[in-house]
């Protein structure tokens, strides 16, 4: 079955998601990827104000195609979620809730979404034209000279995703890779 | 002597950027299929449903199939009685690349130096050109758009005869294992054994365009091997995505080429599901 959401996310919302869940996610959420997340990071260690609200944000790591004339949003996919890492804890300290990425995340982002009620969704890589579909409305709000890395705030409707981290400490690589390996 | 007009090849390279991003090799997409029908995880079915339905999209819109289009890497056979004529050969690549690119709404993703400026070139060149001098008078240009993600999961190691064959069995499923979700399984297994530090790794690489996907290496000992890696690699249970699954490997392909006394390189290459590649001869 799947869980409808609307962003931006609650601490009620977070907890109640555990591994597997397929969720449809509806509202805003922010593109970011590695160049864009080391000038957060940079702000967030300084202090200074954000481009973008943190507050039960989800953002979801890519770096769009460019859109052909007619289309909200080009082609746009999940890109490797551990780039990200080194700065993922503090930014769910500052208020994120959630990132949309590929791949597995390392432990101290794992712990970072137990303490500060995180979670982490898996979205099929290299089905780019597929995902962007669900995408809506797109409108650059920060970092424009970055290109494809520029941060981008999305409207989608029933973007798909799997939950893969919860704030419970579950593993979805973990539990999947365990089940159908054959020793 | 044939005159080639470099005019030529910066539309055919212009073509191939597009066309091989947006269209996924029937090869490849009858062995996503098998893998789908035999998978045992729901979810790994529901992915690999997922891709072929991303194709259908792609295909029938002219889309990329995936947002990273890749590093522009060409592979040229060039006939040694062939004369380029009309300009510089390879800058004729840079400039098929940055039209196809452009022109086909496909994503720039190269930084002008790796480490400290990294500004967006933003029009996805400097390409990558390896080029042979081959007997005719024929340009066999094959295209093959390398997405970062998969690229970053390769690894050269510099093993020795005593490892054997099982040592490099047991580094190529390492890699793949220690590899997990991140360069988006089911891959594409490209192995380099032999050669030298590059030799191997540009085997390996090179594996990866073996057409049509899975056939067998012509010697019936690395054909064995190749099969026996698929087989420990899909039992790893790693699955579309790193979620779990029967399908984590969509072919494994070995490449050889012998080597000094004193080494025995080898090289992994992973390709992502997308596995994308097109040729064209002038």
């Amino acid at each position: 079955m799947e869980i409808k959401l609307n962003t931006p996310l609650s601490d009620d919302d977070v907890e109640k998601l555990k591994i597997g869940d397929k969720v449809l996610l509806s509202g805003v959420i922010y593109t970011g990827r590695d160049a864009a997340h080391k000038r957060l990071f940079e702000l967030l260690k300084k202090g200074d104000p954000l481009p973008i609200d943190l507050k039960g944000a989800v953002i979801y790591y890519v770096g769009p195609a460019p859109a052909k004339p007619g289309y909200p949003i080009g082609p746009a996919g999940p890109t490797t979620s551990y780039r990200m890492d080194p700065y993922a804890p503090l930014m769910l300290s500052n208020g994120q809730k959630g990132m949309i990425g590929k791949g597995n995340i390392g432990k101290d982002v794992v712990d970072a979404l137990k303490k500060h009620k995180g979670i982490y969704f898996v979205t099929p890589g290299g089905i780019a034209a597929l995902i962007a579909k669900s995408v809506r409305f797109m409108e650059i709000v920060a970092y424009e000279d970055l290109g494809t890395e520029a941060i981008r705030k999305l409207q989608v409707e029933d973007f798909p995703c799997i939950v893969a981290n919860d704030c419970h400490g579950g593993d979805l690589f973990e539990q999947g890779t365990s089940k159908y390996a054959r020793v | 002597m044939r005159e080639v007009n470099v005019q030529e090849i910066i539309d055919i390279t212009a073509r191939l950027c597009m066309d091989a991003n947006y269209y996924l090799p029937e090869d490849v997409l009858d062995t996503i299929k098998k893998a789908k029908e035999k998978e045992e995880s729901p979810t790994a079915a529901d992915i690999l449903g997922q891709i072929l339905e991303n194709n259908r999209i792609a295909r029938g819109e002219k889309l990329a199939l995936c947002q990273d289009t890749g590093f522009s890497i060409f592979f040229v056979e060039l006939g040694q009685e062939v004369q380029i004529v009309g300009g510089d050969f390879l800058e004729a690549f840079n400039e098929g690349t940055r039209r196809g690119y452009q022109e086909g709404y496909l994503r720039k993703s190269i930084v002008d130096d790796p480490v400290l400026s990294r500004v967006n070139t933003k029009d996805n060149t400097p390409c990558i050109v390896y080029t042979d001098i081959v007997p005719g008078d024929k340009v066999k240009i094959t295209f093959c758009p390398k997405g970062g993600g998969a690229e970053n999961m390769a690894e050269v190691k510099m093993l020795t005869a005593a490892h054997g064959i099982e040592g490099v069995k047991d580094f190529v499923v390492d890699r793949v294992k220690n590899s997990g979700g991140n360069p988006c399984p089911p891959v594409v297994v490209g192995v380099g054994i032999g050669g030298t530090f590059e030799k191997c790794a540009m085997l390996a690489k090179k594996s990866l365009l073996r057409e049509p996907l899975g056939a067998p290496n012509p010697d019936p000992r690395f054909a064995e091997v190749e099969e026996e890696l698929l087989e420990r690699i899909n039992n790893l249970g790693i699955g579309p995505m790193g979620l779990g699954g029967r399908t984590t490997a969509l072919a494994v392909h070995v490449e050889t080429f012998p080597c000094h006394i004193a080494t025995m390189p080898a090289a992994v290459n992973l390709n992502c599901h997308v596995s994308r590649h097109k040729s064209a001869v002038i």
